[in-house]
């Protein structure tokens, strides 16, 4: 029986009282990459949201399980200290804390950090600035990516890493996160699905209203959507109850 | 000629405009006196706070060197290199050497503003003299420390402060106290001269105790092409503090800029404000405040900016992080145009710990806690300040462990 690094059981969530995810169900194995399609407001960044444990996000049922473990009721910090990495899509500008300092508590050695640093090709001077303060689309999504790689941990979760990012850039972080990927697992939300263009993906999800629609071969799905949009989706879930395979 | 003793006879019992009125015979005004010498010779307890407040005892590392024990002035000298540069001494010699400093004393505060300015009229304790000479760069710090030994005391004191044309210098002034002093009154007159084309900061750092009042009464009037930088810095309890000081920028393209940090812990009551009036053409000025209130502390964060001439633009910026359900911020921004094209504008932000920003961090591996004091800790950053390096080291100590404390 293959391992699995992510497993989530039947799980349903609220935000303020309303339900965004429902009896969602997701195996994710040791060293597959998986990706997430859906249209705006299906549930995608919920979905992570949830399995990293952020407190508004209201777990109703059901259960995360990572690495064999059942981690729905751990705070944050301890579920990404088990090695879960995470590239968010929108973070905070947080006023007077360095990106430096962040990623010195990511990874110590100050030689590796500086070797990174030059993987994503960000100047030093980033180190000094206020973290996400004033950056870019393309800045932000580096900074994101620079994060998860200082951290290093085996489950990478990457929100959007494709929106908002310029050819030039795209193309380096593209490649970074190829290479990553070689020797990690990983949930990835594509809105457009872009970044397929640069990494393997194994599986495809199409979250539709808080509802896992579909599973199956990455370009195959993308190529649906792309060419009858996520109304196909749509339709298919009225016709099965069950979520449908390609 | 009504003199200003006159002056301060009628204002002794005015209240000041903000602040809890203290009732000033409370205080007691009689005091050892200590004898004069080196800073490095002080008693240990007296070195470790002073450093504390940015006051060094090695000499080489300061360009001169103040130090103030209660009534007593106990050290004042100028390192050999700046002897031509600088004039450092206590400002009652400097009143009998220089006969046209009178000219400048009460001069931009106003000796009748309130009971403070008055008892400090009427109870004058010594103070210092600093005086950049014409054209000279000061490349170190110079220092000034007023201390406090006794319990219950009153200290009055008096400062003039003068950049003459084209000098620049950095002053650290640092306030503190005995660890044995619980109660007393502090009132600090400054009044800043900053000539054509001169650059001064002051740094200035407060280190109180839980039932210490404070109130400095301070002024500075900038001419032409000048600079004034103020830096405020107070992280220790203390029972009130009030104050409102004001840059003048008299001359054309005058600029001022206030920097405040406050950390409210215990029950500490803080006001203050800064205030600038653009009085010429081409005037800048820039006021910008970090306030955080723990425990329960009450915090009013002032700032007044008035654009007196044409062509000027000034920028306030309040901005306020409350720890404590029982702590209270109060920013008060106010603007005042008097002219069609002056440019004035304020922020203010007030709000407890971003849950967002935590979470954040915690996504990084920090823990709860942790992200709290680095955030927090990134709040009060001191880099905007421009302090030298070894300074800006000792205050991040000190920041460190007093929201260590508080969270």
């Amino acid at each position: 029986m293959v391992e699995n690094i992510l497993e989530v059981r039947n799980l349903s969530v609220e935000v303020s009282g309303r339900r965004v995810l429902s009896n969602i169900d997701l195996e994710i194995p040791k060293g597959e990459v998986h990706v997430l399609f859906g249209p705006n407001g299906s549930g995608k960044s919920s979905l992570i949201m949830a399995i990293l444990g952020f407190p508004a996000y209201r777990i109703v049922s059901g259960r995360i399980i990572f690495k064999g473990k059942d981690i729905t009721d751990l705070p944050i910090d301890e579920r990404v200290k088990m090695g879960i990495s995470v590239a968010f899509q929108n973070p905070p500008a947080i006023r007077g804390v360095k990106l430096g300092e962040v990623l010195k508590h990511l990874l110590p050695n100050e030689k590796k950090a500086n070797d990174l640093l030059k993987k994503v090709k960000f100047p030093q001077i980033f180190l000094e600035r206020d973290i996400n303060l004033g950056f870019s689309g393309g800045e932000i999504k580096k900074s994101e990516i620079l994060q998860v790689l200082a951290h290093g941990g085996d489950f990478v979760i990457l929100d959007e890493p494709d929106s908002g990012v310029d050819v030039e850039n795209l193309r380096i972080l593209g490649g970074v996160i190829n290479d990553m990927l070689h020797e990690r697992s990983a949930l990835i939300i594509t809105h457009l699905g872009i970044i397929l263009q640069y990494i393997n993906a194994d599986v495809a999800h199409v979250l539709m209203n808080g509802v896992i629609a579909c599973s199956g071969p990455p370009t195959k799905i993308l190529g649906q959507i792309l060419n009858e949009g996520y109304a196909w989706c749509e339709k298919c879930l009225q016709v099965k109850t069950q979520r449908c395979e390609l | 000629m009504p003199t200003s003793k006159d002056a301060a006879l009628r204002a002794i019992n005015k209240p000041a405009e903000y602040g809890p009125d203290l009732d000033v015979s409370q205080y007691a005004r009689e005091t050892k006196n200590w004898e004069p010498c080196p800073i490095s010779s002080l008693p240990r307890d007296i070195l470790e706070r002073s450093i504390e407040v940015g006051v060094l005892p090695e000499h080489e590392s300061r360009a001169a060197s103040f130090f103030q024990i209660d009534h007593s002035v106990i050290y004042r000298a100028v390192q050999s290199f700046f002897e031509d540069k600088v004039e450092i001494m206590s400002v009652k010699e400097a009143l009998a050497k220089y006969d046209w400093l009178k000219d400048y004393w009460w001069r931009i505060v106003k000796v009748d503003m309130d009971k403070y300015t008055a008892l400090a009229e009427i109870a004058w304790d010594q103070g210092y003299f600093i005086r950049i000479l014409e054209d000279q760069k000061v490349t170190i710090p110079l220092q000034a420390c007023l201390f406090i030994a006794t319990d219950n005391l009153n200290q009055n004191v008096h400062n003039i402060i003068i950049a003459e044309p084209g000098s620049e210098a950095h002053i650290i002034t640092g306030c503190t106290l005995h660890s044995s002093v619980q109660r007393g009154l502090h009132v600090g007159i400054a009044e800043f001269y900053i000539k054509q084309g001169a650059k001064l900061t002051f740094t200035m750092i407060h280190n109180w105790a839980q039932n210490f009042d404070s109130r400095p009464r301070s002024a500075a009037l900038i001419e032409d092409n000048g600079v004034f930088v103020s830096n405020y810095m107070c992280f220790k309890p203390l029972k009130s503090l009030q104050m409102y000081p004001v840059a003048y920028c008299k001359g054309r393209d005058a600029r001022a800029r206030f920097n405040t940090i406050i950390y409210g812990v215990g029950g500490s009551y803080i006001d203050v404000g800064s205030k600038i009036a653009l009085q010429n053409e081409g005037c800048r000025g820039e006021v910008i405040s970090r306030v955080i209130a723990a425990d329960r502390a009450q915090i009013y964060a002032r700032g007044f900016l008035q654009g007196e001439h044409s062509n000027t633009k000034a920028h306030l910026e309040c901005r306020g992080l409350i720890l404590s359900d029982d702590a209270v911020i109060h920013a008060v921004p106010e603007l005042m145009a008097k002219a069609q094209s002056t440019e004035l504008s304020h922020e203010a932000a007030v709000g407890k710990i971003s849950e967002e920003q935590i979470q954040y961090l915690m996504a990084r591996g920090f823990s709860r806690s942790e992200a709290e004091a680095l955030i927090v800790r990134g709040f009060m950053d001191v880099s905007i300040f421009g302090l030298p390096k070894d300074l800006e080291m000792e205050i991040q100590r000190m920041i460190d462990i007093t929201t260590k404390r508080a969270l």
